[in-house]
């Protein structure tokens, strides 16, 4: 009885719709005054959603894979730099890049639309990645207050073993430990350590390695200048480092090189998990060495986990820079680090990304970078809207011919998740990159009979109601509460595949998937809040309600013929059609038409209305070949729900 | 006509015009493994006509050209190559891309040629190289795993909301029927197949279970409580569900199809070859198997899978026995038979359902 249960209030429910749709293009029209879309910010928000590469153009970047020692590029690496950068760009949003290889050893990389200086970098960067111990942490500016070299900015991130291994490790080397202490008084001032003959450094931790002309170079650094913030300088791996933080945010003293990027196996990023196997809303970067790598760090892990802060930090350096400095919380035995701290999806993805491609030992070269056009023409896009918009006059046409009044109620319907499905791709295409392609259009124009036909599932569960007798009200509920099962249901089962495709494939079938289960979504919400709060207040017209023949719902049409108990000892009985032209007709209604199956109710004339069970029976029994008893009340007052 | 139309439907609702899907199966059944093995033999020996995209191609870079149309270079390569449909695009400001099938030494020679005429430059503003596959082998492996672990997840999923795996299996069964056959019409047509005929596949993958969800659902709620009643068998109960279901599949059909053979008329006839026209064949084709498939194949699968179930092959050999006595008694009463298949009173009857006192008003309690 769940449709009498909780009184429903139709037209809250319809301007619940109006303020989320309006609230949909408001964020379009802040994003437009905001972040507006321009040359320098292709990124921008616009009020048309972006195109991908097959409707809009794009750039062309042609790339040839170098390696630093003269190696032999194999088709391996080759395929293996393909997927790396697909799944760079791939982890960007949800644009539509094209990638292949080109002859023997190029790949030809294809971007929409304007390509930002910043993604270019990201797919060329070169993978020259180490891992280094930081020494000392310092503020982004030049020093003059030695006070302010102790801040630790980057603290926050902290790597763990994602084992079961417990930190056990953490008072291993008891005779560091002890010579570490001392160093960590003397780190105080710098002075203390410039002044400090420089020995032999016993491990790649040791403070010894900042000698004069290393902390005067630190103090030195700016990393607010840009121009310190390029990096690629090229540096000895086995001497400390002075560079700064990708952002300019701090400035490090690093050790020497203890593990290249080729000794990382992959990384990924997502959710953490914390010990209980929960998953919290943290998002974090998995860690995953090769064999070789996990021992390496293993030993670097057991050592850093007992310094005192900050030099219990590694500095992950690529391209001259740092672009995570997490620190070493437990030691790390299985060769599965996870890097904790701040993260957005955004930052997590693009550290994994990082580290990824430095697994990669190859560089990349811009061979060239052109402007691309459109690989379909124009005339394309414009013919698939104008067949789209063919397609929608002849769904309206039909749904009027079949459904009558109801089909305008189909037509506002497929209006309405139209203008909803609009508004989704245009906020996406601002805030997450996505772009719609010709195949993401054709998806969009199919998904209009995927949408009407929840429709159609709700009207003939109301006309079938209708049939059984009831009111006009009383279908409209009853006929809900039984299609919603079905409506939920099948879009579960469609939410379901765009989703699985969305999390497994790539490149265009993501795209498409994506566009599958949002219109999915959206015909939910229209048929949830607009299609049903909608009929359920034109069943309250006179139009619908009375079932006049143009509103679809006439239940003369649908064959009503069966009586209807209406309270107070009297039946109704809804007129056949032959009843009703023999009315206009002003004769004596003769009900010998109805199909002799059905019960025939003992009505004559057409009065049936307002008679009392004794004014039935006496006509009953004038009735000299009296039809069969009536039947038809059987179906009245079923138990609404069964289940 | 409507009005007749809409009185089919109300006597395919009342059961009063029933066709006999679920009885007639085994004419169904043989005529879509026909169908299967047909389309497969076709996949098999015709084989799809794969594009660049999959099999990598050549392509061609016009260099220094002052008029930068692209019919030049389709007109310019269909003169050496009939049949072939280049991708064509502007690079920078002056240069053409043409990408075409592989082609031999001896034909990129000659494209190279016709190129270079065709836009009046010299024979060394052409450059040619080879270019894999956009849609290569990790893409495809990435989407065939994606596939399956969709299809074994919707199993699942449905055999959990059926509360039965029949359905679950004979849905999986349609869906397989579907996508063979379009698959086999696709390569039977002999288009080229692209990403776009990919992904109209995968959409009937979605089209496909869905609509067999909704008949099914129908199904469960016609034959719940089924074995409570002596009326009429799962069979009927289920026959009655499709009749009932068979409005709507077909309103539903027509909805879908007609924005997709505009798409397909309009790709076919105006633009000729490309993404538009491929996706709308791959889903036509599909539409119309499904649709097919959702009525005559799913539900007489599942009954025929119900049918092995010890308790409700017993039910309908009671049920026919106790039919045929009644029909005995009454000798060759119309009516009387219409009775005994349940069938009475404008409205089906619901199992397990007494039509006595509960069917006279309640007192409303306040």
């Amino acid at each position: 009885m769940a449709s009498t249960k909780s009184r429903t209030r139709p037209v809250r429910t319809l301007v619940v719709l109006g303020a989320l749709i309006v609230a949909l293009f408001a964020s379009i029209f802040a994003g437009t005054q905001l972040d507006a879309k321009s040359e320098d910010n292709p990124g921008g928000a616009s009020w048309s959603p972006e195109l991908a590469l097959d409707l809009q153009g794009g750039t062309q970047l042609i790339l040839s894979p170098v390696t630093d020692d003269g190696q032999e590029v194999t088709d391996e690496d080759i395929n293996q730099s393909i997927a790396v950068i697909r799944q760079r760009i791939d982890s960007s949003g949800v644009a539509e890049a094209e990638i292949a290889r080109q002859g023997d050893s190029n790949i030809v990389v294809g971007i929409p639309g304007e390509v930002s200086q910043e993604t270019i970098d990201l797919i060329v960067t070169p993978a020259q990645m180490t891992f280094r111990p930081v020494l000392s942490v310092g503020s982004p500016l030049p020093a003059e207050d030695p006070d302010a070299e102790t801040e630790t900015p980057s603290s926050e991130e902290s790597a763990d073993a994602t084992g079961d291994e417990s930190a056990d490790a953490a008072t291993e080397d008891s005779a560091d430990a002890t010579t570490e202490d001392a160093e960590a008084d003397a780190e105080d001032g710098a002075t203390d350590a410039a002044t400090e003959p420089a020995p032999e450094p016993t491990d790649p931790s040791d403070l010894a390695q900042i000698t004069p002309e290393v902390q005067a170079e630190f103090d030195a650094l700016d990393c607010t200048d840009p121009t310190n913030l390029v990096g690629g300088e090229p540096s000895d791996p086995d001497a400390p480092l002075v560079t700064c933080d990708q952002d300019g945010f701090a400035k490090y003293i690093l050790g020497p090189v203890e593990v290249e990027g080729s000794d990382i196996d992959h990384a990924t990023s997502g959710l953490r998990t914390n010990s209980q196997g929960i998953q919290t809303n943290e998002w974090a970067v998995n860690l995953t060495f090769t064999d070789e790598g996990a021992d390496t760090f293993q030993g670097v892990s057991e050592r850093l986990v007992g310094l005192p802060s900050p030099q219990n930090q590694f500095g992950i350096v690529l391209d001259g820079l740092v672009i995570s400095a997490p620190s070493m919380n437990a030691v790390i035995t299985n060769g599965q680090a996870e890097i904790s701290g701040n993260f957005t999806r955004e930052s997590s993805a693009t550290l994994a990304s990082q580290l990824n491609f430095g697994a990669l030992p190859l560089t990349f070269e811009v061979q060239s970078q052109e402007q691309i056009s459109a690989t379909l023409g124009a005339d394309q896009l414009e013919k698939g809207l104008i067949a789209g918009l063919i397609g929608l006059a002849l769904v309206a046409v039909y749904s009027l011919f079949q459904y009558r009044g109801l089909g305008l109620v189909t037509v506002a319907s497929l209006l309405i998740a139209g203008l909803i499905t609009y508004g989704v791709i245009t906020l996406l295409s601002w805030t997450y990159g996505y772009r719609l392609s010709l195949p993401g259009v054709a998806g969009l124009i199919v998904a209009i009979g995927i949408t009407a036909d929840s429709f159609i599932v709700y009207f003939e569960r109301v006309r079938d109601e209708l049939r059984d007798g009831r009111g006009l009200t009383a279908a409209v509920d009853r006929g809900w509460s039984r299609a919603r099962r079905t409506i939920v249901a099948s879009d579960a089962v469609n939410f379901l595949a765009a989703a699985i495709l969305y999390l497994l494939a790539v490149g265009g079938v993501q795209g498409f998937a994506f566009t599958l289960g949002l219109t999915t979504l959206v015909d939910l919400l229209v048929v949830f809040l607009f299609t049903h709060p909608l009929l359920q207040l034109l069943a309250k017209t006179k139009f619908f309600g009375e079932g006049h023949p143009g509103s679809g719902l006439d239940p003369r049409r649908l064959g009503v013929t069966s009586v209807r108990y209406a309270g107070r000892g009297t039946t109704r009985r809804a007129k056949s059609r032959d009843d009703l032209l023999s009315l206009d007709d002003g004769a004596t209604t003769d009900a010998s038409d109805t199909p002799a199956r059905l019960p025939q109710p003992a009505t004559v004339g057409g009065g049936a209305d307002g008679m009392t069970i004794a004014e039935r029976r006496a006509a009953r029994r004038r009735e000299a070949d009296a039809e069969p008893p009536v039947d038809g009340d059987g179906t009245y007052a079923q138990d609404e729900e069964k289940n | 006509m409507a009005s007749g139309f809409a009185q089919w439907g109300n006597d395919l609702y009342t059961g009063r015009r029933s066709y006999g899907i679920v009885a007639g199966r085994k004419k169904f059944f043989a005529a879509s493994i026909i169908a299967v093995v047909l389309a497969l033999l076709v996949v098999t020996f015709k084989g799809f006509d794969l594009g660049i995209e999959f099999r990598g191609g050549s392509e061609f870079v016009v260099s220094n050209v002052d008029d930068t149309s692209e019919q030049t270079a389709i007109d310019a390569v269909q003169d050496v190559a009939p049949g072939e449909v280049p991708k064509v695009s502007v690079l920078g400001g002056d240069s053409i891309r043409v990408q075409t099938e592989k082609l031999t030494t001896g034909e990129l020679e000659t494209m190279s040629d016709s190129l270079a005429d065709a836009y009046g430059v010299s024979a060394e503003e052409v450059t040619s190289t080879y270019i894999g596959p956009v849609w290569g082998k990790d893409v495809s492996a990435a989407a065939l795993r994606a596939l399956v672990i969709f299809l074994l997840f919707v199993a699942v999923v449905m055999a959990v909301y059926f509360r039965s795996w029949r359905m679950s299996a004979a849905a999986i069964l349609a869906l397989f029927h579907d996508v063979v056959i379009t698959a086999g019409v696709y390569a039977l047509i002999g288009w080229e197949v692209t990403p776009a005929t990919v992904i109209g596949f995968l959409t009937i993958l979605g089209y496909s279970v869905y609509d067999t969800v909704v008949v099914f659902d129908k199904v469960r709620e016609n034959t719940k409580g089924v074995l409570d009643q002596s009326r009429s068998t799962y069979a009927e109960r289920a026959n009655l569900a499709v009749n009932q279901t068979l409005v709507r599949s077909i309103n539903t059909s027509v909805v879908a199809l007609l924005p997709v053979s505009s798409i397909l008329f309009i790709g076919a006839f105006l633009l000729g070859a490309g993404t538009l026209r491929d996706i709308a064949l791959a889903l036509f084709i599909g539409i119309v198997a499904g649709a097919y498939s959702s009525i005559f194949l799913a539900t007489p699968l599942e009954v025929a899978l119900r049918e092995r179930e010890p308790k409700i092959k017993a039910h309908t050999e009671r049920v026919l026995t106790e039919r045929a006595a009644r029909a005995e008694e009454s000798g060759d009463d119309a009516d009387a038979a219409l009775a005994a298949a349940g069938i009475e009173g404008g409205a089906q009857l619901i199992p397990g359902h007494h039509r006595g006192n509960s069917s006279q008003p309640r007192r409303r309690r306040r």
